[in-house]
């Protein structure tokens, strides 16, 4: 009896304790709304069928306990029950698998217009590389990394030139916008995590992973580091800011770009030009719209 | 109706290989240390994989005493903390579940079970203890190297693992890889034992239909595992290349701290591919013999047969066979190509088909059966509950894209800890409970028993429902603290030092039950013979516990499957395996009338 009552204890202060509990997901800010959606539907398919096994597992604690003189009943199979059964549960698998399927294809397949940004991890902090009005983010190699230049980007590139480097401060992005986060390591796994974006994926040193999304509220959100990368993994910390499109471009004016810290780091001619040039060019574009049918710049 | 059983018959087929003469000890060393009796083996594994057990228990108080009362144990540095986290999940899953499951339960049930005298190879089955041994001395001894024990995560993916910024790359992390290898090596030698006893060394007439479905998860748990630890050996291997000579199978170009190392070209994701060709089946090395054995027991305890045998059967082979084709669930975020999510979400939630059958088959042996609720079946339901909660939580995990929140959370953390901590070591509980008079010949105490099980079952659940939550929340896994964050509400750290409080009283318990277990050795009652009135080989022998050789003189025959309970029209409930038709007692006429 005891064994019954804390069985069906069990199953209701499940569900009660699932109703009531003050930890649910922190509020979404961004589109994968839908992901939401099909975690509810996980909820709602597995949580009858918990309930019902355990209510019945209570039933027959109670129904079959042991009494002298009772004899269980013998039989080995039931072909009808075990086949509606796993009927049953097929079709259950297929109702989780469904959605969860269709989510996946809308979560990898990145849209075309979407706006590309690059996030750097290192032991234990965050860097970002946003593209300069090129829209087009330089190459780098972590061969090239040095004291100066942090992100590994090669000079000779033009295309790099004008890329936007944030390094110990804060990510700024603009509300509305599909943007595919490109990711790179300088040394271990790391894991690009914003608990408000629901999104996240691994930073492999020696490839370039992403995934992506749109924010769909302003806000200061948590950046988290959510692979172990070594003993300072829990302080691998950032913030993003999620602002209005003007807001946005006004604090991308003052950052500075690769040649500007080039041209910081050690001063010659040609490196000053070139960041100047930047500079003049990202100040002029800040505001305009670029139409071309290749992944658009962030800052248009 | 079809039953499963086959017709009984009153003859059983010729034997078709001859006796063979066993080792017979002469010495005291021989006997009880150097034994190659796989029952001595069976409880030298089984105490040296508790042991080290206790190791990971201690170190799991220490995670949550951080994670509770955080800025408050100046001892426990974040170091510390990830050495603690990544001993406990090696210990806990390779050297306790896998070596207890196998090295323990297999070697004692299986010859048993099967109607055999012992394993096939003796000598080599001692061999694999003693490496066994050896792998967890050199794992334990990584606890006293300068800069301690690795702290890489017990997946030890590369880079970090080997790196300098992980605790434990000096010596921790070789001694790691090395403790690993003699692992796999020593699990070879008893894996092979188990394998060919039970498709070389069955009784006469114990026909495969007829193994006990303990015999039948164990038996397929190490095909799984000779086939899945190779994978973790090359692995382990390479990595270990990697650190001391320099090697860089699984390294990239790497710049560690502005420094820029001499490595590159390697591949950090072929290790986690290894790795979880290996670790997937891994689950289902510890699962299988678990699923096994709460088979015979709930059958045993509910007097009423195993629901749906030859469907628990088949079962057991499509999980084991599915479970080579799921690993790269664990990797949806991995950074691998995305497009593998598709097929690894399938096939990761078909597998949860033959897994549902086989728990609702328990249930509905419970159904219509007669059940005593003796302790090892307390443990059973408590699995039951415990294993059906962890397994839906893993259909949210492996449906890929639900997977993407909550993959590296405390969720994934709630989810393994039941599904595969919790759950299976219900079934070491139930099973030790359950085998004790076999192996003791004494009963433990059942108040303590009863006890024991309460305080573990509601404390284990009060630990890890709530966890889950705080994975929706959005607190990661493996942080040494949380820290200030505009996401995890202040009540989250009153949930932390409510789990470390109950995480405590439940470690609590375990003393008592390893108390219970060593004082009942001395002073229980004598059980007697077969005291759970069972179907099943290993309580018919001559002595109990069972001697050298197991039979006496002469071998069982066996007559029927393991599961006649509640026979129509035989008095007791139960017929033993071996005995023959003839002397099967017919149920009063008059008192089946009343009935």
């Amino acid at each position: 009896m005891l064994v019954a009552v804390v069985l069906v204890v069990i199953a209701v202060g499940t569900v009660v304790f699932h109703v009531v509990s003050p930890w649910w997901w922190t509020p979404i800010a961004s589109n994968w709304h839908i992901i939401d959606d099909a975690t509810l539907v996980t909820f709602w398919i597995t949580g009858v069928a918990y309930v019902a096994v355990i209510l019945f597992m209570a039933y027959c604690a109670v129904r079959f306990r042991y009494r002298k003189g009772r004899r269980a009943a013998y039989e080995p199979e039931n072909k009808r029950l075990e086949w509606w059964l796993t009927g049953l549960t097929s079709l259950g698998v297929i109702g989780l698998l469904t959605p969860g399927l269709i989510v996946w294809n809308e979560f990898v397949t990145v849209p075309d217009d979407a706006a590309e940004f690059e996030v750097v991890g290192r032991q234990w902090q965050w860097s970002y590389r946003l593209p300069g009005k090129d829209g087009v983010l330089g190459a780098s190699d972590p061969r090239l990394i040095t004291g100066d230049n942090t992100f590994g980007l090669d000079p000779n590139d033009p295309r790099g030139q004008d890329d936007v480097l944030i390094e110990g401060d804060d990510l700024h992005l603009p509300i509305g916008r599909p943007l595919k986060v490109l990711m790179r390591s300088a040394d271990v796994i790391h894991d690009f995590y914003v608990p408000h974006f629901r999104a996240k994926m691994d930073i492999i040193p020696g490839m370039v992973t992403y995934f992506w999304f749109t924010p769909t509220r302003t806000g200061t959100f948590d950046i988290l580091c959510a692979e172990l990368c070594g003993v300072g993994h829990h302080t691998m910390r950032g913030m993003v800011v999620v602002e209005a499109d003007t807001d946005y471009q006004e604090w991308l004016q003052g950052q500075s770009t690769f040649a500007d810290l080039m041209a910081r780091a050690a001063p010659g001619d040609a490196v000053k030009l070139a960041a100047d040039e930047g500079r003049g060019d990202a100040a002029a574009n800040g505001n305009t719209r670029s139409g071309s049918d290749r992944p658009s710049p962030i800052n248009r | 109706m079809a039953y499963a059983e086959p017709a009984v018959v009153d003859h059983a087929p010729p034997a078709e290989v001859p006796e063979v003469e066993l080792y017979h000890a002469k010495t005291w060393l021989t006997k009880y240390v150097f034994s190659q009796d796989a029952k001595v083996i069976a409880i030298q594994y089984s105490l040296t994989a508790i042991a080290i057990g206790l190791v990971a228990l201690v170190l799991s108080w220490l995670m949550r005493l951080q994670l509770g009362f955080p800025a408050t144990f100046s001892f426990i540095e974040p170091a510390d903390y990830y050495q603690y986290v990544t001993m406990h999940g090696m210990i806990m899953v390779i050297y306790l579940l896998t070596a207890l499951f196998l090295g323990g339960f297999g070697n004692y049930l299986i010859p048993l079970m099967v109607g055999a005298r012992d394993m096939v190879f003796p000598y080599v089955n001692m061999l694999s203890y003693w490496i066994y041994l050896l792998a967890v001395l050199v794992l334990a001894a990584s606890f006293f190297t300068p800069g301690g024990p690795s702290g890489a995560g017990w997946t030890l993916y590369p880079p970090q693992s080997i790196l300098s910024g992980t605790p434990g790359q000096e010596w921790g992390i070789i001694l790691m890889l090395v403790s690993l290898m003699l692992f796999i090596i020593g699990f070879t030698m008893g894996g092979l034992n188990y394998v060919v006893t039970v498709l070389q060394a069955r009784a006469r007439g114990m026909t495969l239909m007829r193994l006990p479905l303990t015999v039948w998860g164990i038996f397929v748990a190490t095909i799984l595992a000779l086939l899945a630890f190779p994978a973790l050996f090359v692995a382990v291997v390479m990595s270990l290349l990697d650190r001391t000579v320099g090697t860089s199978f699984f390294m990239p170009h790497i710049v560690e701290m502005g420094e820029q190392l001499p490595y590159g070209g390697g591949s950090p994701i072929l290790f986690q591919h290894l790795f979880w060709f290996f670790g997937h089946p891994e689950v289902y090395i510890v699962a299988l013999p678990a699923f096994g054995i709460v088979s015979d027991l709930i059958s045993t305890h509910a007097r009423r047969n195993i629901f749906g045998y030859r469907m628990m059967v088949w079962a057991i082979i499509a999980i084991g066979g599915l479970s080579f084709v799921v690993w790269a669930h664990h990797m949806y975020v991995s950074g691998m190509n995305p497009y593998f999510g598709f097929f690894f979400a399938t096939s990761t939630l078909v597998i949860a088909i033959p897994t549902a059958i086989k728990l609702y088959n328990w249930v509905l042996t419970l159904w219509r059966g007669n059940i005593h609720f003796t302790v090892p079946m307390l443990f059973c339901i408590a699995f039951i509950v415990t294993f059906l909660n962890g397994g839906i939580t893993g259909l949210f995990l492996g449906n890929v894209s639900v997977d993407v929140p909550l993959s590296d959370t405390m969720f994934v953390v709630a989810h393994f800890h039941m599904v595969m901590g919790v759950a299976p070591i219900f079934v070491i509980f139930a099973a030790i409970y359950h085998w004790y008079p076999l192996i003791s010949g004494r009963m433990f105490n059942q108040a303590l028993g009863l006890f024991h099980f309460w305080v573990t079952f509601i404390g284990a659940y009060l630990i890890f429902l709530p966890l889950h939550y705080l994975g929706f929340v959005g607190v990661p896994r493996r942080y040494f603290e949380i820290g200030e964050t505009g996401f995890v509400p202040e009540s989250a750290a009153t949930l932390n030092e409510f789990i470390t409080v109950v995480a405590l009283i439940v470690g609590f318990a375990q003393v008592v039950f390893m108390a219970n277990l060593a004082w009942s050795v001395f002073r229980g009652r004598v059980a007697g013979r077969n005291p759970w009135r069972a179907v099943t080989l290993e309580w018919q022998t001559a002595e109990v516990p069972p001697g050298h050789g197991n039979w006496g003189p002469t071998l069982p025959v066996v007559y029927r499957w393991a599961y006649a309970y509640s026979v129509p029209g035989v008095e007791d409930d139960f017929v033993p395996q071996n005995l023959p038709p003839s002397q099967v007692k017919a149920a009063d006429p008059s008192a089946r009338a009343a009935e």
